[in-house]
């Protein structure tokens, strides 16, 4: 017989019986969470490449030591996008007879493509967008040298050839970049002036660069067609600020995470009405093979119906994933380049696969049971089919989920800690239900009739009602994670940038001006005035074997090879770093210990034990490797990528740096400290500050927003999980009105089972949702977690009034249609 | 020429008191066209002896040979075929597939032995059991007589050489049941059927060519 035309028959006919919907609907809803991260992801990554952010000040930046090939700019032009040059070079700026070294920028009006220029009309005044740039002749430069230089808005200063007016102050300009502290202050005039300034003669060392803005799809063929030019490099997002970069990435991991979520669940809802459409088809199986249909036949109509099953309800969540992403787009509109590059058919292709796996491998174990029904249960109904290895069925259903974890959340070590904690909470929640069943066991005889049908109902079908409690509590315990542990974990997120984040940094003080700093930080701003000593040394060698760009492929380690590093050395570890591997400094100080910072680490090949040589002026100093730390960046206090004990460089040449929260409002008092500290320089990062909050925040919608799809697989799993008894509690109950129970004793009675299943799986899932939440908190998130006590309000409450409204409305039917029709249909 | 034949059938299952033979040592055959009755009371064995003679199950020891081929030298799937290819069964709970309609599953043997022009052969079955105007109804829609027909129609359809009834009134009044074994001899007759029929029904028995009474696992008569 053609089995694929009679499982494409018999897939419409089983639609009606509910099972084939809660399996399409599971997966229909796992697939879109995960297409839609899929999508948005895919999306965001391959802006990510075009480098298209607000944070390059453009969609498309190339750069070049030489001035930009006018074929280049002539094709942009052709092609229709936007384009703005602009040279930088390092040049030294005069006021009088002060010189100081400034990063300058000429740019044309066209700067910037993406984003704004922030500007105040005075030294630490009030800031504003602008769309302009400086007017001929005139400067703006950054506070940093307006304080060196001792300038106000008005006075005049040379560059070249040329004198400029410093006009106003530049607080922040999109594509600045790069490490703050490592890049001399910026003076940014108007292109048009840059030929009179003489500065750029041959030989000089200029960055010219193009930038450019458009459509995607322009973008992108531009971006190929330039790709091997070797005249020019585009410029990588790598250079973007870190905090923004750690934003994001946790943004990933909270999506990842829900998407991966969604999937076990949907595994779960899937095997548990896999097995009751099992159950129920025993029947029709024994027939069929009576009938002289082969196992491998039964095989094959069920398994082309789950997998047309999965393509359909797969293609449908793909769709809507698609639609979905798309108002994840709109969330993170701002933070993401406008009209992101349009997606890849690679999610789609995943979204599809992943719906194969998800369905074939929770639904095809009990389905396969199928082929195993004797044709002998047509005469005896008792026949059961031998169940499959319970090794074999979990087997399956773990190995899938490691197959797709991968693609989700890109954490191997949030994978595991998930997935592990899934399996613990189940494996919690049957230890648990058992104990709790066998006690309630006990309980029985001390109840009056109706709750003791009830209660008997729980203790009989001891083995349906574990499953029952680990199915609910599964889904509850996700519910629970995702609903309060979400709130709390990304308010606490949110909380590591509180309104007292540091927001502006001193940098340049002097060893004898410290506790003179100190003093007036304390005083005056009411700040710890915690000064951290901060000197420049370039690596030279690791093992004894010298360092050079040459020995990296990456763009970053090169940078980071040949820089300065800004060293430091401090006694006890910052409470915004952790240890993630070695020890903290030995008792035996006799040598110099370093401590580096994870990703550095792994960028350079430093390991723990290599020892690293430094030179620090004319002096070298070398030391081992004595641990790796992970740090916050977005905390906004002061770190560094590598510090040393404090014996190793106490005696070397440098200078303090510290960071401190003032409101706004008080800004004039820095206007104070600089005069009476001449040679201390002050940041202002608020902007920055108040950018990564807006990120921070548009995250939590994106994460609130997908987290919604994981919430509804959780609701599906508990609909799988009370319809598996659904059955047989149809059946009792008309036996027992049969046998003159009325109404209201059956309701009483499984209500009574109904609110004891939601009890016992509330209480153990508000302990499970709490462990898991520590645990996510410690050692994925990094962030301090106070337990939510409602957990313990909200869990059980909310489970008695799932288990009992769903259960009471699955069975609604039971009271209205007569006894005997019931029991005629569960023959 | 026989089409059945049994030879030292035992059937013992394992229970908690120990081994319990439900068959013993049961030699019979049935003549091609024959109808035999297998008789006795509940718990006496005859439905497991249906349940070997059809090949559903698989005896303890002693061999079955069915339409000349020997059931226990054929697996599982073997078996199926040969269910398929010549054997129709009509049983108590007429057991219909509750999500096909009556013709659906009426033509549902002729589908899997892909004979063509299923659904046509189906509906001359269901006009000759006198359903030609309920053929698009699901089995819930029908009375137990009328499912009944159904499942003879069923049986019958794919033309087998042997026709399995198991109880095939059991679960009908006696006024429908009597319609029923009437419906079931005539086509029986008119297909040149073997009829192995099940019961507990002396008068039903009786309309048969021959019968055998079971007790205790054992044929205790035969005529």
């Amino acid at each position: 017989m053609n089995t694929f035309k009679f499982s494409i028959v018999s897939l419409k006919r089983d639609w009606s019986s509910g099972e084939l919907k809660l399996i399409a609907t599971s997966v229909l809803i796992a697939i879109t969470c995960l297409t839609s991260v899929s999508f948005f992801t895919d999306r965001v990554k391959r802006a990510t490449e075009l480098q298209a952010t607000e944070l390059l000040a453009a969609d498309l930046v190339l750069s070049a030591p030489n001035p930009i090939p006018v074929e280049l700019i002539e094709d942009a032009i052709d092609r229709n996008l936007t384009h703005s040059l602009n040279e930088s070079f390092r040049s030294v700026v005069v006021v009088d007879d002060q010189l100081e070294m400034s990063e300058v920028k000429a740019v044309d009006e066209r700067y910037p493509i993406r984003g704004k220029l922030r500007i105040s009309d005075a030294l630490f005044g009030d800031e504003y967008e602008t769309e302009l740039i400086p007017a001929s002749t005139e400067a703006w430069i950054d506070s940093r040298l307006a304080q060196a230089l001792q300038i106000q808005p008005g006075d005049q200063l040379s560059l070249g050839a040329s004198q400029f007016t410093f006009t106003k102050v530049l607080n922040y300009e999109p594509d600045r970049g790069g490490d703050l502290f490592n890049i001399a202050p910026r003076l940014l005039i108007n292109r048009s002036d840059l030929k009179k300034t003489q500065l750029i003669l041959p030989g000089s060392r200029v960055r010219y660069r193009l930038l450019l803005g458009g459509n995607s799809a322009d973008i992108e063929t531009y971006r190929n067609s330039i790709k091997d030019d070797t005249r020019v490099s585009i410029q990588s997002i790598k250079q973007a600020r870190p905090e923004i970069r750690t934003a994001l990435e946790r943004a990933e991991q909270f999506l990842g995470l829900a998407a991966l979520v969604s999937i076990a669940l949907a595994g779960l809802a899937i095997a548990m009405t896999s097995h009751r459409y099992a159950v129920r088809h025993y029947d029709n199986c024994a027939i069929l093979r009576c009938l002289g249909l082969q196992q491998r036949q039964i095989t094959q109509i069920y398994t082309y119906q789950l997998i047309l099953l999965a393509l359909i309800a797969g293609l449908l969540g793909c769709f809507i994933g698609f639609i979905a992403q798309e108002i994840l787009n709109k969330l993170m509109v701002g933070l993401l380049q406008e009209g992101l590059p349009p997606p890849s058919i690679l999610p789609l292709i995943i979204g599809l696969l992943a719906s194969l796996i998800t369905v074939l491998a929770f639904a095809l174990p009990q389905i396969l049971r199928l082929s195993r029904v004797t044709p002998l249960r047509v005469l005896r109904r008792d026949l059961l089919p031998l169940p499959l290895n319970n090794y074999l069925v979990y087997g399956i259903a773990i190995l899938a989920l490691i197959i797709l974890s991968p693609w989700q959340s890109g954490d191997s070590k949030l994978t595991f800690l998930t997935l592990a904690g899934l399996f613990i909470t189940a494996l919690v929640l049957a230890i648990c239900a058992r104990s709790l069943i066998l006690f309630l066991k006990h309980m029985q005889p001390k109840l009056q009739s109706a709750a003791r049908y009830g209660l008997s109902n729980v203790t009989r079908r001891a083995q349906q009602s574990t499953t029952q409690v680990v199915g609910v509590g599964i889904g509850v315990t996700v519910m629970l994670l995702l609903t309060l542990v979400r709130t709390d974990l990304l308010a606490n997120w949110q909380d590591r940038l509180p309104a007292n984040t540091p927001n502006y940094f001193l940098i340049n003080i002097q060893p004898e001006q410290v506790s003179q700093v100190s003093r007036y930080l304390q005083d005056t701003i009411n700040a710890n005035g915690k000064l951290y000593p901060m000197i420049r040394g370039r690596l030279t060698a690791i093992n004894q074997q010298s360092v050079s760009a040459d020995d990296y492929a990456n763009e970053r380690a090169k940078r980071l090879a040949t820089r300065e590093f800004n060293l430091s050395y401090i006694e006890d570890m910052q409470a915004d770093n952790q240890l993630i591997a070695g020890n903290w400094w030995p008792d035996d100080r006799n040598q110099a210990y370093f401590s580096i910072e994870q990703g550095i680490a792994e960028t350079l090949g430093i390991n723990i034990g290599d020892t690293l040589t430094y030179i620090i002026g004319d002096r070298e100093i070398s030391g081992e490797v004595i641990n790796l730390r992970w740090v916050e960046w977005d905390s906004f206090n002061v770190n560094f990528f590598v510090v040393s004990n404090p014996e190793a460089l106490t005696d070397y040449p440098g200078t303090f740096i510290s960071s401190f929260y003032m409101p706004s409002s008080e800004r004039s008092k820095l206007i104070e400290l600089v005069k009476q500290f001449p040679s201390i320089t002050v940041f202002d990062v608020d902007a920055i500050l108040n950018q990564v909050r807006a990120i921070m925040q548009q995250v939590v919608r994106t994460v609130e927003f997908v987290f919604i799809f994981t919430i509804l697989t959780g609701i599906m799993v508990l609909f799988a999980a009370l319809q598996s008894t659904h059955d047989e509690r149809m059946h009792e109950s008309a036996l027992m009105r049969a046998l003159g129970a009325n109404q209201t004793q059956i309701v009483f009675g499984l209500t009574t089972e109904f609110v004891l299943l939601g009890l016992v799986t509330g209480i153990i899932s508000a302990l499970a949702a709490s462990v898991i939440e520590i645990a996510l908190a410690h050692y994925v998130f990094k962030v301090e977690m106070i337990v939510n006590p409602l957990i313990w309000l909200i869990g059980p409450l909310a489970c008695c009034l799932i288990t009992t409204s769903t259960g009471l409305y699955g069975t609604r039917h039971l009271l209205r249609t007569s006894p005997m029709h019931v029991l005629r249909k569960t023959v | 020429m026989n089409i059945v034949q049994a030879e030292g059938l035992v059937k013992q299952v394992k229970s908690p008191e120990g081994t319990l033979t439900i068959l013993n040592n049961i030699t019979m055959s049935v003549k091609r066209g024959e109808s035999l009755a297998i008789v006795g009371v509940s718990g006496s064995g005859k439905s497991t002896l249906l349940g070997l003679l059809a090949g559903l199950d698989t005896p303890s020891s002693g061999k079955v040979i069915l339409n000349d081929i020997d059931l226990s030298t054929l697996d599982e799937d073997g078996r199926a075929r040969i269910r398929s290819e010549s054997v129709g069964f009509v049983f108590q709970s007429f057991h219909l597939l509750p999500g096909l309609t009556a013709l659906e599953n009426t033509s549902l043997p002729l589908e899997l032995a892909e004979i063509s022009d299923a659904t046509q052969k189906a509906q001359q079955q269901l006009d000759q059991v006198g359903l030609s105007d309920r053929i698009h109804h699901y089995p819930n829609q029908l009375s137990g007589g009328e499912q009944q027909r159904v499942a003879i129609a069923r049986a019958f359809c794919a033309n087998p050489a042997i026709l399995f009834a198991d109880e095939p009134t059991g679960n009908l009044d006696q006024k429908t049941a009597g319609k029923i074994i009437e419906l079931l001899f005539n086509l029986n007759n008119k297909n040149d059927t073997t009829l192995i029929l099940v019961t507990h029904d002396h008068n039903l028995a009786k309309l048969c060519d021959r019968q055998i009474e079971i007790a205790g696992g054992e044929i205790v008569q035969s005529s």
